[in-house]
């Protein structure tokens, strides 16, 4: 089976873990072998937190650089920071509201802007996805469905071996149940959105 | 129920490497398990904790790893299976016991985990706790990948049975830290209750009988030898000439690389799962028909100098290397691409390296460090403390948890720190040596640990510093794990004894101790202002419960401030103190009403009395 590999790059606290977790349940549903690594600790605090995907044979559980085939950012700073792990065979979909870092925040440092920001990422990439996930995921019922939103985008690309139906079905079985209508929305959401089919 | 209790052998479920440890211990039937948490080895004692809730598991978190392994060490010579869980930097704490432990053995298994953390991610060193297998003549089992993590925690189990001693399983964060589907097992009956039968003459590690466990050691040793040369977990994979010696994480590395880089026909590779004792038969016969041979592991140079060692001995002239300057580093971890060059160098394949854009016309990232959260109430003590030093030469020895993060600026608070407790015995060190001014910093769960000791020997040889207990409730670093200072009853626990920090401070002597609410700013101030001046040791207990523990409790009241018209935009608020909460917009200071927990630290120090709480909205 191809080896895909899928880089999540987010801010502590956007809930890119529960994001993996949703795919590798997808992954099992397709008889996809799965492995995933994520970097967190300090990082709890306020930091950037980084999982990998390895979808298929590979063995390895962390993405080297240039070696991506997705990178999914769930903030656009955090994804411009992640585009050494992409080639130019790479997608990148990323969420465009930003989350300034403190440092930016108090005045320690400059926030790139966002136009040229893409304009960056789509001349050393395949393909460019950039959207406002944040009015999406609110207009599905929770600015908390961020993480979901990018999933819609992300297997609408169809580089995943991942059916849309079974992430649904994951979504169903292990995202909490209050929520599960809202992410459902949220993935649809994301789906819609221009990009392969 | 805890999903890791779940009694449906074959069944395929999601786990994060150390979920993947904690099951297999319970499949092995672990009846004792005793822990201080620690970063990448958190969750393996977390869900134990969770899990002896709802069975007869007993848990506990030990107040440091030398007193869990010893408390483990008696467990085991009780016949009950026992699991010590630690990060690496944990198992120096426990060194002395282990030492002592591999010459006494054990009745039934004790496993010790070690997880090493190559590249520090979270961590002040990447020590390789190989050499504590060899240095302690205790087997070592290190496991590839986090179903195996499963497989191997329960074999070490048996091993440790099996030779009587206890059994070292050697994780790295790539191990703890990655999740795959594993396929549980049959969950083996736990036996709860032990016995001990008096036995001085193997127990009493006096000399006369040392001497003789000693050599009891060694032999263990050689036997240990010897199933590692059968071991499973010790395989050869493929044919040819190419010889490939790699353990752990790495062996993914290599398994992938001699793919991409088709290879597969000429490559051999020697996986060791059981490392230490390394079986010189199995590395020989390996060795013999190599033409030359790459050794891939993280870390030091464990195996290589080994399998060097076995082929003088054996006489055998084929080329072995690893750790070189061309080759690999004994720094930080290793990742697949970096494993494929050297191989392809190695070997003289070609290797077409993967096309990473050129970044060179990137502006300037922004780092995002990790930061004291909003309203962090070491945020408020800092300050306190550097208000009250003011003008004063100091030197601020600081300690292991969140609050080490107060060296960065703007608090800059901390100035030295090397181990867990190291804070107080270094405060001795540098008052005596200096004459300065000194102020230590450690936590609540940091003084249990180790913190205690340096105190007595403080108060004991009449230094002269103040010390800071940073009392926020909880072990928080770490996810908010429980100490001997902890109210149970947040856990839904009871039967613990409860200990006052302030009790013990001074009962051990210390004749100066205030306990402030760094929240209210002026009388924290002037209570560090007293205790500075106090000659001798004296010690200042600032209480309040972390900010994001009080949160997960529903124990936090919020109430959320904005920055008025008065503000003259000075910005001492961002300066002093840079709560997170804080946001430049245009060129106004503002506060994040959703990140604003209330703390109120900010509008005390504002001179202007700009900052106050929002009156109409409810922030949270
Ligand atoms: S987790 Fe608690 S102790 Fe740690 S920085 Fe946040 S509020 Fe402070
Ligand atoms: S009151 Fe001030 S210091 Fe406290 S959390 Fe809010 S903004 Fe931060």
């Amino acid at each position: 089976m191809q080896t895909k590999r899928l880089i999540i790059v987010a801010v502590g606290g956007q809930g890119n873990l529960l994001a993996s977790k949703v795919l590798g349940e997808a992954a099992l549903l397709c008889g996809v072998p799965v492995r995933m690594s994520e970097i967190h600790g300090m990082a709890q605090r306020g930091g950037v937190v980084e999982s990998s995907v390895v979808f298929g044979d590979a063995k390895s559980t962390i993405i080297s650089d240039g070696e991506a085939d997705v990178l999914v950012g769930f903030e656009p700073l955090e994804t411009l920071r992640a585009l050494n792990k992409c080639s130019r065979e790479t997608t990148v979909i990323t969420n465009m509201t930003p989350l300034p870092p403190f440092t930016v925040a108090i005045g320690r440092g400059t926030y790139p802007d966002l136009n040229q920001l893409q304009t960056l990422i789509q001349a050393k990439t395949k393909q460019l996805i950039a959207f406002d996930a944040v009015e999406l995921a609110k207009s599905a019922g929770s600015v908390l469905a961020v993480n979901i939103v990018l999933l819609g985008a992300l297997i609408k690309t169809g580089i995943l071996p991942i059916t849309k139906e079974n992430l649904q079905t994951a979504i169903r079985t292990k995202t909490k149940k209050a929520f599960v209508d809202v992410n459902l929305k949220a993935f649809d959401l994301g789906f819609q959105l221009p990009g392969q089919a | 129920m805890h999903k890791l209790l779940t009694d449906s052998p074959g069944e395929k479920m999601l786990l994060l490497g150390n979920e993947a440890i904690a099951r297999g211990a319970i499949e092995a039937g672990v009846a004792f398990a005793t822990t201080y948490p620690g970063t990448p080895s958190s969750e393996i004692s977390l869900n134990l904790f969770q899990i002896s809730n709802e069975s007869d598991l007993y848990f506990e978190y030990s107040t440091n790893e030398k007193v869990a392994l010893e408390v483990a060490a008696a467990a085991a010579n009780s016949g009950v299976r026992t699991f010590c869980m630690m990060k690496h930097v944990g198992m120096n704490v426990a060194a002395d016991p282990l030492m002592t432990l591999a010459y006494v053995g054990v009745k039934a298994g004790l496993v010790i985990l070690t997880a090493d953390d190559p590249f520090m991610f979270s961590s002040q060193n990447e020590q390789d706790n190989r050499y504590y297998g060899k240095l302690s003549g205790v087997p070592i089992l290190e496991p590839s990948s986090v179903e195996e993590a499963r497989e191997m925690t329960i074999a070490a189990f048996d091993l440790s049975e099996q030779l009587g001693e206890p059994v070292i399983l050697r994780t790295t964060t790539r191990i703890n830290h990655s999740s795959a589907f594993v396929a549980l097992g049959t969950i083996q009956p736990r036996n709860t209750k032990g016995d001990f039968t008096k036995d001085p003459f193997n127990l009493v590690a006096v000399p006369a009988v040392s001497r003789r466990l000693h050599v009891r050691l060694l032999e263990n040793w050689a036997k240990a030898r010897s199933i590692a040369e059968t071991s499973v977990f010790n395989f050869i994979e493929g044919e040819g000439s190419w010889g490939i010696v790699c353990s752990g994480v790495s062996y993914n590395y290599v398994s992938d690389a001699i793919h991409e880089l088709g290879i597969q026909n000429k490559t051999r590779i020697l996986r060791l799962g059981l490392t230490h004792p390394t079986p010189p038969g199995r590395v020989k016969d390996f060795l013999t028909g190599c033409e030359k041979v790459l050794v891939v592991e993280e870390g030091e140079p464990f195996l290589e100098e080994t399998v060097m060692a076995f082929a003088q001995k054996a006489e055998l002239t084929v080329p072995i290397a690893g750790k070189d300057e061309t080759l690999f580093s004994r720094l930080y971890e290793f990742d697949p691409t970096m494993v494929r060059q050297v191989i392809a160098t190695y070997f003289g394949v070609d290797d077409t390296p993967s096309q990473v854009p050129d970044l060179s016309d990137i502006p300037e990232i922004p780092q995002r460090p990790p930061n004291l959260c909003a309203g962090c109430s070491h945020r408020a003590t800092y300050y306190a403390v550097k208000k009250a030093a003011e003008g004063m030469e100091t030197i601020f020895p600081t300690d292991i948890g969140c609050y080490t993060l107060g060296f960065l600026p703007p608090l800059s608070m901390g100035d030295f720190v090397i181990c867990m407790g190291s804070s107080v015995s270094t405060s001795c060190g540098f008052s005596k040596a200096t004459g300065k001014q000194v102020i230590g910093f450690i936590g609540d769960s940091t003084f249990f640990h180790s913190g205690l000791t340096g105190l007595v020997n403080a108060v004991y040889n009449n230094h002269n510093f103040t010390l800071v207990i940073l009392d926020n409730g909880t072990t928080a670093m770490t996810g908010h794990q429980p100490h001997p200072g902890v109210d149970m009853a947040n856990f839904n626990r009871s039967g613990y004894g409860r200990i006052s920090i302030e009790a013990v401070v001074r009962a051990i002597g210390v004749e100066h101790v205030s306990v402030i609410k760094p929240y209210k700013v002026k009388k924290s101030i002037e209570a560090v202002k007293a205790a500075i001046e106090h000659k001798g040791v004296s010690v200042v207990i600032s209480q309040e419960m972390c900010t994001l523990y009080a949160r997960s409790l529903k124990k936090l009241n919020v109430r959320a401030f904005q920055v008025t018209d008065k503000c003259k935009n000075h910005r001492d608020c961002i300066n002093e103190i840079g709560c997170p909460a804080f946001f430049l917009e245009g060129e106004r200071v503002q506060i994040d009403p959703n990140a604003c927990v209330g703390c109120a630290v900010c509008a005390q120090i504002c001179p202007e009395n700009a900052i106050t709480p929002v009156k109409d909205k409810k922030a949270g």
